[in-house]
């Protein structure tokens, strides 16, 4: 192995080393604070390794990984993700849960997974990688089970998860296996080059193969109708890992699949169009519809973050369309939007709940801006994003979609997208609309009241910065990303 | 520059009024009166010497424009979409600027002794508005312009959502669904359009100025402009896309409501004459008929409807969409003189329809009810405010001398030269409005106080902010001239454009 090679896996060896000193220093020492700095401390490291080392881009590090702009883009994303959530679980399992040390090292883990998605460009790094993640999220989800006052179900949520997650990797497994048996390899690249010359029933099977690995692919985004995890999964989960669940292992999922879709020129079967389109348009209606009903915040965030999907495929059908130039900017835009915008609502969740009581009944947030203005300030602002209003990341987002979706002249699914932000609209209005209420009376011990822990206030701060910065004035981030699409 | 102080000032004095609320509860409205002031102040200069505040040729020959724009400025945004800053007024602009500010000081007067509770955030709120408003009637930026449409419906939301009255949530809920939903076809077609041109000439902008002259397929054009038209419509509003208007100006608080019926009503007829004419000339002259009836509908319809009605609020909401149907008439029209007419009954019943539900919600907020039922003989209790009514009430009905009156006759003379039917139906309007006019005069002023109703007359504030606004309707009831003037060149270069 080159030297250049050891130098674009530094991420992922810091990453690796860290969780072998978190491992090693939890079983000797069990000090919740001192874990938790360790573990904030090797994420931060291997996020700003590439500040000071220069990766070589684009390097095919061992057949496995693809070390590029657009996969460092992806595991950057995904560091910030492990680091929010490591700082959400301090003071979220402080002081009500006992023996919170083995957690940090599942988030370290599933980070690793994250990372090793988002540089996979092909089927066994994909797997492993989703397995990584996968595995690790079964025991972040039914973390809190031994707490005194057990939150919602994470036990129930965590089975359920591994239930259908496992039936999801069966089938992509299978899918890859039916691809495999025709082409004869892994690598996205060369399915491409093996398109032509296929005979009628090599075609019927990679057609079979790819819809089976949409299949689960559309299971992990949670796209309708494989949606149904998603509620259940969201609202049982502790508060910071469906925080995860909702940003990390969303994006690093639409990250390899994207890259699937347009190295291995998936686009050419049609069959394979149509069926995203209709998950999309699918996703866009029955996940806004849905979300009307609820009286669950976590629950509400669920169905939002099953249309937000829905919204970000219509860029990633118009792929097969327009060039490809535009499609990965788009998604990387919306996804980057995505993220920080989630991550700064699921912090506003955190800091009112803990493992013993999670505030997460919409009529616990009455009042809220009267209680504690600064708290509901960053979820209206979060709110609006995810509404797609202007001086927000989630306009420009939005923006990003019309464009594409024009261009790769969509008018179907656009017209979906924007009844879909229509009833959107009402639903985002109406949490709104309850905390600007007046406070009822009679609260006892208000969490809003208290004083919130430094580091989610951090958090809150960073993402609404994010989200204005990336509404206000984006081009940074749209220079960065037109770079990373240059060399894809 | 000076039309970015205009909006950063307001933009400003929001954030200093809502932090000013630490101090005192009455420290928000002073912070906002200053902010107000010193915008006006700003306008007036504009107007009565423009050279001295930099408006004149040079701005505007450096960016390739001339006639008819006072002052234009342009930076760069989001370069990657070909999104800028484009800023620029001309003389319709100015007056709808100027009619902004003004109605914002008047809006203001309305909530001085109104809003006592969170003071603050409502002044931010009010303030934020007015900003975004002014972006609307400035901006030449499609993107820009539709990121300041956007921006004016928010702090609207929370006014109504906050500080309404009984059925605020459904009234601020419908409101801000049927503004963004309009708005987001608006988007699509506003991206299909630039489309349109980067297809035709490879560049990519929403720069007003590149995109006017688009050749857009003429299968399309009409779809496109309709998206264009229906987001206007709404705000107009025009029937059928009209029935938020009478929820949201009867839940506002007096100042939401003299700001919505004062200002944001105009934004959707200015959108029509700035952006949906000129850019799609040809689909605006086959649509012109249909409009034209839409408008004549919205007229009687909305009149019929309002003479049914006992809350007074909902009853000035109905005959408000009915005036705007005028607006919608004139536009379409499309000549010197309707075009005239239309900003002129722009202007006056900015100024007509904000004194009214300003006495509306003034009575409201002494005796807590907009029932007309139950009032009745308030000439005996409050004299003052009487003779106000009576005097908004019959220039809103377009009594000659008064500016609605020349607004509506222009409208009516020139709609009479492209369609005879068209325009008798609309003349029937001048009718039905005497009759919904008079049933409130005489049903809340005249008759006898049923309920012993007792109450405050006007104060020393609201007598001068309703004589500012009875001035000002004389003024362009008796020289119209001095605006029309402003506004002319603009018309006729948009003559020019669309034969």
């Amino acid at each position: 192995m080159s030297s250049d090679a050891l130098i674009d896996l530094l991420q992922i060896i810091l990453l690796t080393v860290t969780t072998v000193v978190v491992m090693i220093t939890a079983a000797f020492r069990r000090d919740h604070g001192l874990i938790n700095s360790l573990t904030q401390a090797g994420l931060a490291a291997s996020l700003l390794i590439f500040v000071f080392v220069e990766p070589i881009t684009p390097l095919q590090v061992t057949p496995l990984l693809i070390i590029d702009e657009y996969s460092l883009f992806f595991s950057a994303l995904a560091i910030i993700g492990g680091m929010a959530v490591t700082a959400l679980a301090y003071p979220y399992f402080e002081k009500h849960n006992k023996l919170n040390e083995e957690f940090y090292l599942l988030v370290l883990t599933a980070t690793l997974g994250a990372v090793v998605l988002a540089c996979s460009n092909q089927f066994v790094s994909f797997f492993i990688g989703m397995e990584m993640l996968g595995v690790s999220l079964y025991a972040m989800i039914a973390y809190p089970i031994h707490s005194e006052k057990v939150a919602k179900h994470p036990l129930e949520a965590s089975i359920k998860y591994l239930i259908m997650s496992g039936i999801a990797s069966a089938m992509m497994l299978f899918g890859m296996a039916l691809i495999y048996a025709v082409t004869g390899s892994f690598e996205f690249a060369s399915l491409a080059t093996s398109h032509s010359g296929l005979g009628q029933s090599e075609t019927l099977i990679m057609v079979v193969g790819h819809l089976m690995l949409l299949a689960g692919v559309a299971f992990k985004l949670s796209l309708v109708p494989f949606h149904m995890w998603t509620p259940d999964v969201y609202e049982g989960a502790p508060v910071p890992v469906t925080a995860y669940l909702a940003t990390v292992s969303k994006s690093s999922m639409v990250a390899v699949t994207l890259r699937l879709l347009l190295e291995a020129d998936a686009f050419a079967f049609t069959q394979l169009t149509i069926a995203l389109s209709l998950l999309a348009a699918a996703s866009m209606i029955f996940g806004n519809l849905l979300a009307l009903m609820q009286s669950s915040v976590k629950r509400l965030l669920a169905y939002s973050s099953i249309a937000h999907l829905g919204y970000l495929m219509v860029v990633v059908i118009a792929a097969a369309a327009v060039p490809d130039l535009l499609s990965i900017e788009s998604v990387g835009f919306y996804m980057a939007a995505y993220f920080f915008t989630s991550l700064g609502g699921f912090a506003v969740i955190s800091a009112l709940s803990n493992s013993g009581k999670e505030l997460d009944s919409i009529t616990d947030y009455q009042g809220l801006y009267w209680r504690n203005p600064w708290l509901s300030t960053v979820l209206i602002i979060v709110l609006l994003s995810l509404a797609g209003i202007p001086l927000t990341a989630g306009f420009i987002g939005k923006f990003y979609i019309f464009t594409t979706g024009v261009e790769g002249q969509l008018w179907f699914l656009l017209s979906m997208l924007i009844i879909g932000s229509a009833i959107g609209l009402y639903y985002y209005l109406r949490l709104i609309y309850t905390m600007l209420q007046p406070a009822s009376t009679n609260l006892k011990d208000d969490p809003a009241a208290a004083r919130m822990p430094l580091g989610t206030n951090l958090l809150m701060a960073a993402m609404v910065f994010a989200i204005i910065w990336l509404g206000v004035y984006p081009m940074p981030i749209i220079e960065t990303l037109q770079s990373l699409a240059a060399t894809f | 520059m000076i039309l970015v102080w205009l909006m950063l000032i307001l933009f400003a004095g929001g954030i200093g009024a809502w932090l000013a609320e630490s101090r005192g509860s009455d420290h928000p409205r002073a912070v906002a009166l200053a902010a107000i002031l010193l915008d006006l102040f700003l306008v007036i200069m504009m107007l009565l010497v423009p050279d001295a505040m930099g408006l004149g040729g040079d701005s505007v020959a450096e960016l390739g424009q001339t006639g008819e724009w006072l002052v234009l400025m342009e930076a760069d945004w989001i370069p990657r979409f070909g999104v800028s800053f484009i800023f620029g007024v001309d003389g319709l602009s100015m007056l709808l600027v100027a009619l902004t500010v003004f109605l914002g000081l008047i809006a203001l007067g309305s909530a001085w002794g109104e809003i006592k509770e969170r003071s603050g955030f409502f002044y931010f709120n009010l303030l934020w508005t007015l900003a975004g408003v002014i972006g609307v009637f400035t901006a030449l930026d499609l993107f820009l312009f539709f990121f300041f449409w956007e921006v004016m419906l928010i702090p609207m939301y929370f006014i109504i959502a906050i500080w309404g009255h009984e059925n605020k949530e459904y009234a601020a809920m419908k409101f801000f669904i049927f503004t963004q939903v309009s708005g987001l076809l608006m988007l699509l077609c506003i991206l299909l359009l630039v489309f349109f041109h980067f297809q035709n000439s490879g560049v990519l902008t929403f720069s007003y100025f590149e995109l006017l002259g688009t050749d857009v397929p003429e299968a399309l054009a009409m779809l496109t402009m309709l998206g264009f038209f229906i987001a206007f419509a709404t705000k107009l509003p025009a029937v059928p896309v009209h029935n938020w208007l009478p929820d949201a100006h009867s839940q506002a608080p007096t100042a939401g409501s003299v700001i919505l019926a004062g200002v944001l009503l105009k934004t959707g007829a200015y959108g029509l004459i700035r952006f949906t004419v000129p850019l799609f000339p040809d689909a605006s002259v086959a649509f012109a008929p249909v409009a034209m009836t839409l408008g004549v509908v919205s007229i009687l319809y909305t009149a019929k409807v309002a003479y049914a009605q006992t809350d007074l609020k909902r009853l000035i909401a109905y005959t408000s969409v009915s005036h705007m149907g005028f607006v919608l008439l004139g536009v379409y029209a499309w000549n010197a003189q309707a075009m005239q007419g239309a900003v002129m009954t722009m202007l006056a019943h900015g100024l007509s329809a904000a004194a009214l539900f300003m006495l509306a919600g003034g009575l409201q907020h002494r005796i807590h009810t907009r029932d007309m039922d139950k009032m009745g003989g308030f000439w005996g209790v409050a004299p003052k405010l009487s003779f106000m009514a009576m005097f908004f009430t019959v220039a809103a009905v377009g009594m000659p001398g008064l500016g609605n009156f020349v607004g509506e006759f222009l409208v009516l003379l020139g709609s009479f030269q492209v369609s005879h039917t068209i325009t008798a139906f609309a003349a029937l309007g001048l009718v039905v409005a005497a009759v919904y006019s008079l049933i409130v005069i005489q049903k809340v002023f005249h008759g006898k106080n049923k309920n012993n109703y007792k109450m405050a007359d006007l104060s020393a504030m609201e007598m001068m902010c309703f004589g500012l606004m009875m001035i000002g309707l004389i003024w362009m009831g008796m020289y119209p001239q001095s605006m029309l003037d402003m506004a002319e060149p603009t018309l006729r270069n948009l003559d020019v454009a669309f034969p």
